[in-house]
C-alpha cells in the first residue's frame, strides 16, 4: 500500500524502434504491479502506452530508429500518470477522426485505430508541445 | 525480444492461422506476410486461431482490416476462434463483432465455411 502523498517516479529511455515495444510493456508492467492496481487496469495502461509509442515511432519519427522516446511513470494510490516524450515531428492526433471500420476495410486500410483505443482505455489522453522540439503525450488512469 | 509466432495449416479447403505470443507493431508484418502467402496461393477461407495469443495492439487488428475485403471479394472470409477474454475485449472496444464472426472453437468456424460451400 502506498501512502497518499508518496509519489513514485520511474523513467525509461529507448530508441524509436518497434522492437523496443516489448521493453516498454515490460517497464510499465514492472512499475505498475507494485501499486495497488488490478490486472485489468494494468493491461489497459500497457496497451495505451504501446499505442502511444507506436504512433510516435510511425508518425513523429517516421520509422527512423535514431529518435528517442522517454517514458515517465508516476503513481500514487489514486492514479497512474504516464508522460511520453519525443523529439520528432509534431502531430496533432486530436484531428484524427473516430475510425469508421467499414470504410477502412473497404479501402484495405488497417491504420487509425490506436488513438481511438487510447481514449477508450485511459481516463485522460492529452497531447502537447512542451518545448520547441519536444512533444508530450500525457496518459492518466484513475484507480478509484 | 518480441515473442510471436505465426503458422498456417490446412483443414480441407480452409486455412487455419495459429497465432502465439504478442502481436504488436513489431510483429504485425509477420502476419501480413502470412496473409500475402495465402493470397498468392488463392487461399481465401481463413480461420485465425487465437488460443495462444497473449496480447494484441491495434497494429495487429489493422492487419485483419487490411486483408478481410480481399478474402470476401474472393468468396472467402477471415473468421476468428478460441480468443481469450482480454484479447476479445480489445476487438469489442473497436466494434469488430459487428463486422467479423467470432467462434469459441476452431471447428465451428471451419464448419461455417463448409456449410456455406454446401448451400
Amino acid at each position: 500500500m502506498i501512502p497518499n502523498n508518496q509519489k513514485i517516479i520511474n523513467e525509461l529511455v529507448v530508441k524509436s524502434t518497434t522492437d523496443n515495444l516489448a521493453t516498454i510493456r515490460k517497464f510499465i508492467r514492472e512499475n505498475t504491479s507494485s501499486s495497488c492496481v488490478d490486472e485489468d487496469a494494468i493491461s489497459k495502461i500497457i496497451l495505451a502506452v504501446d499505442e502511444a509509442c507506436t504512433n510516435i515511432i510511425k508518425h513523429a519519427y517516421k520509422y527512423s530508429p535514431e529518435g528517442e522516446i522517454t517514458i515517465k511513470l508516476q503513481s500514487d494510490n489514486k492514479k497512474i500518470i504516464i508522460k511520453i516524450i519525443d523529439e520528432g515531428k509534431n502531430f496533432n492526433p486530436e484531428l484524427i477522426p473516430e475510425p469508421d471500420l467499414k470504410r477502412l476495410q473497404k479501402e484495405h486500410k488497417g491504420g487509425g485505430l490506436g488513438m481511438f483505443l487510447m481514449k477508450k482505455l485511459m481516463d485522460k489522453v492529452e497531447y502537447s508541445n512542451i518545448s520547441h522540439n519536444r512533444n508530450q503525450v500525457l496518459l492518466v488512469k484513475y484507480l478509484i | 525480444m518480441a515473442d510471436f509466432n505465426v503458422t498456417t495449416r490446412g483443414v480441407g479447403p480452409v486455412r487455419v492461422i495459429d497465432l502465439k505470443g504478442y502481436l504488436d507493431a513489431h510483429t504485425a508484418p509477420e502476419l501480413e506476410q502470412e496473409f500475402n502467402k495465402l493470397i498468392d496461393h488463392n487461399d481465401y477461407k481463413v480461420v485465425v486461431n487465437f488460443d495462444e495469443l497473449k496480447y494484441i495492439s491495434s497494429a495487429g487488428l489493422g492487419v485483419f482490416m487490411a486483408y478481410v475485403e480481399t478474402m470476401r471479394e474472393n468468396k472467402g472470409d477471415i473468421k476468428f476462434s478460441n480468443m481469450q477474454d482480454d484479447v476479445f475485449n480489445i476487438f469489442d472496444l473497436l466494434g469488430f463483432p459487428v463486422l467479423y464472426e467470432f467462434f469459441k472453437d476452431e471447428k465451428e468456424a471451419i464448419e461455417k465455411f463448409n456449410q456455406k460451400e454446401k448451400s
